[in-house]
């Protein structure tokens, strides 16, 4: 269901307009190949004389390596070669350096799983015998996985001797990073208030989940050249991080993407693949490597876990006085910059005049966290929305009514620091208020959860190329792997432009050397940014043919426009000469000045800000404390929906993600530092029985900052729901839970408490 | 003159201010003129920093122009999912 | 060890290969027969990426040894499609958007083909648990789960 508004305010690139392809609902250029397995991803993908590697892992969560010895594993029938961070070319950067260490260990291992030792071998079976000869002299040392107890002075340090800039005094050597953001007076605001809630939460730390493990196949020969073939939401980042690991120009290594099976962010940084490189450099052989479950789960980024303080005060009739949020983010054992979105992005929904979120960054004996959906946004928002809900029901109010009476609006000076253009945060409200769900009726044991949620979107470094050819149908380029349909969006974009049928243009993925530099699939950038360099690509492409024309009828180009995929003359000559089509002009391209194409290249600004509102109706067991999701409705704005089948399915999946991060999904470490749940069994995502419908109601309120108005959706959804569960949990048990994800036993025991 | 606003533990770097002014006609020149001015903020606007004007968010972009009444933000670079 | 030789037939096709004794099928079928389609998710028989008919029983090829496929049939997604036309399935899963990434989607799909070819009028209850062993972390199932139904109403000829 899309749900069309008025537009925006002018901005610099929007313009409104009747889409004939934009909107509607093409199948993917991509389906076929996925619904008969001929799709390749990472690990489908086999070269002659191919090696198998495999990764030696740390058993301890924090331990000095004393030494490694190798010297009996090359003697084994079979292996080809062994590394470790010997290896490797050490980094200018810290950042660069963090993600070397992370891919094999130097010095020290820093988490149960971290990377010390590879071997390639001619089979995995080889490799994995072989991994068993290397003799690796621990010096086990204290560990820490626990975010508050990281902090305190007896925490066992992780980096000793680092120094991270700007750590206010008083905090250990374990804080990375902190931020504050926020403007106005609280002690002013809170004493405004006609109640205050304050309250501490925790989150466990989730896994992105992706179903594909991580799968390289690198190759390099004598001469220095390269290729790897990798999934990863980047294929740049990993030419660029692996050339500099293994000591290469970024020119000689060549990395083509393959198929995705999902990232989730947690495919936008480096594992294997500078592995597989410099053992292929060693061995002179192609070197796959793919990860196992367990490898995905013990060494591959989880996202944070976090435990907050949230106070907010609101008046009798609703208004929000004051919000002030501690957020303390433990993301691993390298920095990172996850509790930092976390603060900006806490109070983002509401019109504060006094705020204040300060975020920590602590380092732990767990695996470096890497990007999820979001990151940061899911767990800061739970806690506050979480108070505003507990406000609500002390004051006994409409939990929409608050939020509308409250809502960032255009014009609203955001809890970050700029002010707030065109958003669609009320109408989303509203169309929450409006829907059949808010006002059904609700059974026993059941109760109904309300949140909003924000995210940024990001735009960035982006190359598009398109090819005009000669029968009139169009080649686009472009280098952004397709996570999600997003080749069916760009070739929808490129079809509107051109004024073209869909069918007649192909998008392609190109490797790092066939198109210019892109940014990583990141921050819901892809159908914004990418989109927006097709547009341009094909405007490009429309001035060449819109020349041509002028060429051959002998007018100026200036008196030649556009209409419906034809050059057709104006002004004038209106009339003069019929319209000419991209098939004409395109069949005659060699004769009027060889091949066309268009192309732009950018690093892309004015992306929008993205706000979605969730409904939910759960029931909980009072026996049990099993929590059932019996309804859900996802509200969100996504500017203009391109293909409005892969909004819906970014909502719907970003939804879920957020149901099992309230409510099953958790990294359970023990005593020793080990993880004690890497598998799909005991980490459980939730699966279909799990669930019922999940409806999705699509907002357009344009972005200015795109032609077409379009918003980056990707990310928004995963974050509401873990409030939005919480507060429908709270409704229905009579309990206020302060802790994900709340699994029965958490419920009961709250139920328990409560009694 | 623009006046740009930072985030608030940056206060450490400008001597508590929150908003400080310099003299600059696009982000480029912003840039170099606080770090100029305010030491500092440079190894942090070398380590990365994103730049809202008038609402947009900017990630490096030296040569986006500033009218003196542009609201600008300084916000540290950000990276997502 | 010497290898195991097997004779089995993959989606009617006679075919044979050489396997280690502790090779699954899954890996038999990417590695040995050049069937990438039934991926590998976990290994340990959690996510349904490996989905295979064995003689008409819907298994997770991770949990099967290549040598078990002696004298039996598999069917992969590889053989769903009849040449140049698709499966309802394939069609429908393809009409809803079924899918984001595409990753389960060879496990789905057969696992979908093999719950109508068994109940060929589900509910959307009977569809959910059937499914539940085939994960996906994209779509939160809601279309696939709508696409599966439509097949099944198309097939019945409703
Ligand atoms: S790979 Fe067989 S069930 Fe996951
Ligand atoms: S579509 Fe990606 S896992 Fe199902």
């Amino acid at each position: 269901m899309v749900t069309e508004y008025v537009e925006g305010s002018a901005g610099t690139e929007y313009n409104k307009r009747d889409f004939k392809v934009v909107g509607t609902r093409p199948p993917r250029p991509d389906g076929i190949d996925k619904v008969t397995g001929r799709a390749l991803f990472g690990a489908d993908l086999t070269a002659p004389g191919m090696l198998h590697a495999t990764i030696l892992r740390s058993p301890h969560a924090h331990a000095r390596i004393v030494s490694i010895d190798t010297s009996a594993v090359l003697a084994m029938d079979g292996v080809k070669a062994v590394v470790t961070s010997e290896d490797f070319v050490k980094q200018q950067g810290s950042g660069n350096q963090d993600t070397l260490d992370n891919c094999m260990a130097r010095g020290k291992v820093l988490y149960d799983g971290h990377a010390v030792a590879a071997v390639a071998a001619t089979s995995v079976k080889v490799a994995n015998a072989a991994l068993k000869l290397i003799k690796v002299e621990y010096e086990v040392l204290p560990h820490e996985t626990d975010v508050d107890a990281a902090m305190l002075d007896s925490a066992p340090v992780l980096h000793e001797g680092r120094k991270f800039r700007n750590i206010p005094e008083g905090n250990n050597a374990n804080v990375s990073g902190f931020r504050e953001f926020g403007h106005g007076d609280l002690d002013e605001g809170f004493a405004k208030a006609d109640v205050i809630v304050e309250r501490s939460f925790k989150t466990a730390a989730t896994h992105q989940g992706y179903i594909e493990p991580h799968a390289t196949l690198a190759t390099m020969g004598p001469d220095g050249r390269g290729e790897i073939w990798v999934c990863t939401q980047g294929h740049y980042m990993v030419r660029d991080m692996a050339a500099a690991f293994v000591g290469m120009e970024t020119s000689q290594l060549r990395v083509t993407p393959s198929e995705i099976g999902g990232g989730f962010g947690g495919k936008t940084t480096v594992y294997l693949e500078p592995v597989a490189l410099a053992l292929s450099k060693k061995s002179g052989r192609p070197v796959k490597m793919v990860m196992t479950r367990e490898e995905v789960f013990r060494a591959s980024g989880p996202t944070t876990s976090s435990s907050t303080d949230v106070k907010i005060g609101m008046t009798k009739d609703g208004r929000i006085t004051a919000g002030q949020a501690k957020l303390r983010y433990q993301g691993g054992a390298y920095p990172n910059i996850t509790a930092m979105l976390g603060a900006m992005t806490a109070f983002a929904s509401y019109d504060l005049d006094a705020v204040e979120a300060q975020a920590w960054n602590v380092l732990t004996n767990r695996p470096k966290q890497a990007a999820y959906r979001a990151p940061g946004a899911p767990m800061a928002i739970y806690t506050v929305e979480s108070v505003i809900d507990e406000l609500c029901q002390k004051l006994d109010l409409d939990p929409i009514e608050v939020r509308l009476l409250n809502a960032a609006k255009k014009g609203t000076l955001s809890s970050y620091g700029p002010t707030f253009d065109e958003i669609g945060l009320v109408a989303t409200l509203e169309a929450a208020k409006a829907h059949p769900h808010y006002a059904a009726p609700l059974g026993p044991n059941q109760g109904r959860g309300v949140s909003c949620g924000f995210w940024f979107n990001f735009a960035g470094n982006t190359s598009v190329s398109m090819n005009i050819n000669e029968d009139g149908t169009v080649a686009v380029i472009e280098g952004n792997p397709d996570i999600g349909g997003s080749r069916a969006s760009i070739s929808m974009m490129a079809a509107e432009e051109l004024g073209i049928p869909f069918e007649k243009v192909r998008t392609i993925v190109a490797d790092t050397n066939s198109i210019g530099f892109n940014d990583v699939t990141d921050g819901s950038r892809v159908t914004f940014a990418v989109g927006l360099a097709t547009i341009k690509a094909a405007r490009a492409a429309i001035k060449n043919m819109c020349g041509r024309a002028a060429q051959v009828w002998g007018i100026d180009a200036d008196a030649v426009d556009w209409l419906d995929g034809a050059a057709v003359p104006t002004g004038h000559n209106a009339g003069e000469f019929p319209p000419m089509t991209v098939a004409e002009i395109a069949g005659d391209q060699a004769k009027t000045g060889g091949p066309i194409a268009g192309h732009h290249e950018v690093n892309v600004d004015g992306a929008g800000v993205s706000f979605g509102v969730h409904l939910v109706d759960v029931e909980v067991d009072p026996e049990t404390g099993f929590t059932e999701i019996k309804r859900y409705t996802v509200f969100q704005d996504a500017g203009k929906a391109i293909h409005p089948d892969y909004v819906e399915g970014q909502m719907q999946g970003g939804a879920v993600q957020g149901i099992g991060w309230a409510l099953n999904e958790e990294y359970i470490y023990g005593e020793d530092g080990k993880l004690q749940n890497a598998g799909f069994l005991d980490y459980r995502i939730p699966v279909a029985s799990d669930l019922p419908m999940i409806d999705a109601v699509i907002l357009e309120i344009p972005n200015p900052g795109h032609p077409y108005g379009v918003r980056g959706v990707g990310e928004t959804g995963i974050v509401p729901p873990l409030a939005a569960v919480a507060n429908g949990v709270s409704h229905a048990a009579g309990v206020r839970m302060s802790e994900l994800p709340m699994s029965p036993p958490r419920i009961l025991a709250a139920i328990d408490g409560a009694k | 003159m623009v006046t740009v606003n930072l985030w608030g533990s940056l206060r450490s770097a400008t001597g508590g201010l929150t908003e400080v002014e310099v003299e600059a006609r696009n982000t480029g020149e912003m840039l170099k003129a606080l770090a100029e001015k305010y030491p500092a903020l440079d190894q942090i606007i070398e380590g990365g920093v994103s730049v809202a004007i008038d609402g947009l968010i900017y990630k490096e972009a030296w040569f986006t122009p500033i009218k003196p009444d542009s609201e600008v933000v300084l916000m540290p670079y950000m990276k997502g999912g | 060890m010497s290898k195991i030789h097997v004779s089995t037939s993959i989606n009617g096709d006679a075919v044979e290969y050489l396997c280690e004794p502790e090779e699954t099928l899954l890996d038999a079928l990417r590695n040995h027969v050049g069937l990438t389609g039934a991926k590998e998710g976990c290994g340990s028989g959690d996510c349904g990426a490996c989905s295979v008919e064995l003689d008409g029983r819907l298994v997770c090829s991770c949990l099967v040894l290549a040598a078990e496929a002696e004298g039996k049939t598999v069917s992969t997604v590889e053989g769903m499609a009849d040449g140049e036309k698709l499966h309802v399935l394939q069609r429908k899963i393809l009409d809803h958007a079924a899918l984001q990434c595409g990753i389960c989607t060879p496990g789905i799909l057969v696992a979908a083909k093999a719950l109508l070819e068994k109940n060929s009028d589900p509910s959307e209850t009977e569809v959910r648990y059937w499914l539940a062993g085939n994960l996906c972390r994209c779509t939160g199932y809601d279309k696939i789960i709508r696409a599966v139904m439509d097949a099944a109403a198309e097939m019945r000829g409703a």
